[in-house]
């Protein structure tokens, strides 16, 4: 068994809410470079250059790059031969969340109860903990920084077998097309098709994380992912939705064994901001 | 163009959808809670923490300052969560509106009825536009963080208009522009 402490836990995630929230990684600015060379409207190839040199003012100044730093998501993956000593796991993330937030100057985005008071916890928690026992004697964490524009364009629906295909198809596509201008496009589409209904929404949002544009390991997966890029760009909406052929970055499918009379599908829709890091103790 | 606030009548009238303009001058924040209220205070006939006469409101909700800054990152949020209330702001007055996403018919009717402009600025360039801000004031609720009401000063502030006092909708003209038609779509 090796021990992990509490402290040591924290720590790392103060680090990487702050790293998350003032820089993109290597794949999103590819992505960005990539959709202004296709770009064909001159506001949206605007827009696309903004995105550009202000995700150079926020590394450079250290400042976020958007003002809404989000609900912190994070997924756990706990090797079982870990002991954690000194507290809960959930809390040091949590202590991790108080820290970075403050420290990094990041927008505290929760409130305690979501009808009555919605009075803001002030220091960003809780935060949302997705946790998997895995081998190993190690954990790893991947924080997603989930703003409020995209995520409330999010949908689930659950499909006959019998709609396959082309029932999903259409369901990506529509929630793209309503979505419009709101979650800040050229958005990343993660899609989640199976489990059951929590599963499908876990799985679009854990879609988020894969290196834009990086293509699911099955043909014929990564084919759905290619044929719905093209169709999502054809929409219009464009970057920031003011018109253009660059809706989407890329769409990730995450697949799951489901019930033989279910189809559930869910889409979980990032922002241009695709702001997300991972740390490993 | 650049343009100054408060808003008139006069260059309200010459905007169209699609223009891009760098404001100068004073621009209030508020998101969701603190429209409600301004709301509730309207229809309770209170006096309201700011003349809402000839105004722009910015919807947003900035990270805190760094020391030695006026502001943090400081971009639209989406507006349509704006929606049941701007109504009774833009009778009461306000010019103008700048936030992200498309509106509902009631706003867009009062916005034409009383001549009031919808703005967008670029969505999650939030670093950039805070250069724009020179001077943040929290000036009511202060018991909301983030979503008090403040008063910024700013100079030369980029944004674009999607909605005209005479129907014009950037977002349904850009996306009209640049959707392939049916017939040449892959199916």
């Amino acid at each position: 068994m090796r021990r992990i402490h509490y402290n040591d836990i924290a720590d790392k995630i103060s680090d990487i809410c702050i790293e998350a929230n003032y820089s993109l990684s290597g794949d999103v600015i590819a992505a960005y470079e990539k959709a202004l060379e296709m770009e064909k409207s001159p506001l949206g190839q605007e827009v696309l250059r903004q995105i550009m040199e202000n995700s150079q003012i926020a590394g450079k100044e250290g400042m976020p790059l958007c003002q809404d730093t989000g609900l912190a998501v994070f997924f756990v993956e706990l090797g079982q031969d870990v002991s954690i000593a000194g507290g809960l796991l959930s809390d040091a993330i949590n202590e991790g969340v108080r820290q970075g937030y403050s420290k990094g100057y990041l927008r505290k985005s929760v409130v305690e109860e979501p009808i009555f008071g919605r009075r803001n916890t002030t220091d960003n928690t809780p935060a949302i903990i997705h946790t998997e026992i895995v081998p190993g004697d190690k954990i790893k964490v991947t924080l997603d920084v989930a703003g409020g524009g995209c995520e409330n364009m999010a949908a689930l629906k659950m499909f006959r077998p019998a709609d396959g295909i082309e029932g999903v198809r259409q369901f990506v596509i529509e929630t793209v097309r309503n979505a419009g201008a709101n979650p800040c496009p050229p958005v990343v589409v993660g899609v989640g098709i199976g489990g059951d209904f929590e599963k499908a929404a876990i799985l679009a949002k854990r879609a988020l994380l894969r290196p834009v544009g990086q293509p699911h390991p099955k043909m014929e997966v990564a084919a759905v992912e290619e044929d719905l890029l093209k169709r999502i760009n054809q929409l219009g909406i464009g970057p920031v939705g003011l018109g253009g052929n660059i809706t989407a970055l890329a769409v990730h499918i995450e697949i799951h064994p489901c019930h033989i009379a279910s189809l559930p599908v869910a889409v979980n829709l990032g922002c241009h901001s695709s702001r997300h890091k991972s740390m490993v103790v | 163009m650049k343009i100054t606030t408060p808003l008139t009548d006069n260059v309200i009238t010459g905007l169209k959808a699609g223009d891009r303009v760098e404001i100068t001058g004073v621009l209030y924040t508020a998101r969701d809670v603190a429209h409600k209220r301004l709301v509730q205070m309207i229809k309770e006939g209170e006096k309201l923490p700011f003349d809402l006469r000839g105004q722009i409101i910015y919807f947003v909700g900035p990270t805190p300052a760094k020391p030695g800054m006026p502001i943090g990152s400081a971009g639209p949020t989406t507006s349509g969560r704006m929606d049941p209330y701007s109504p009774y702001l833009i009778e009461q007055g306000l010019k103008g509106m700048i936030g992200k996403g498309g509106r509902s018919k009631e706003v867009v009717d009062a916005m034409a009825e009383h001549k009031c402009i919808y703005f967008a600025a670029v969505g999650g360039v939030a670093a950039l536009l805070s250069k724009k801000i020179k001077k943040a004031e929290v000036i009511a609720f202060e018991d909301l963080g983030t979503e008090a009401v403040r008063r910024l000063e700013v100079e030369d502030f980029p944004a674009i208009v999607i909605n005209d006092i005479y129907g014009g909708d950037l977002y349904k003209e850009g996306v009209a522009r640049y959707s392939s038609p049916p017939s040449s779509r892959i199916l």
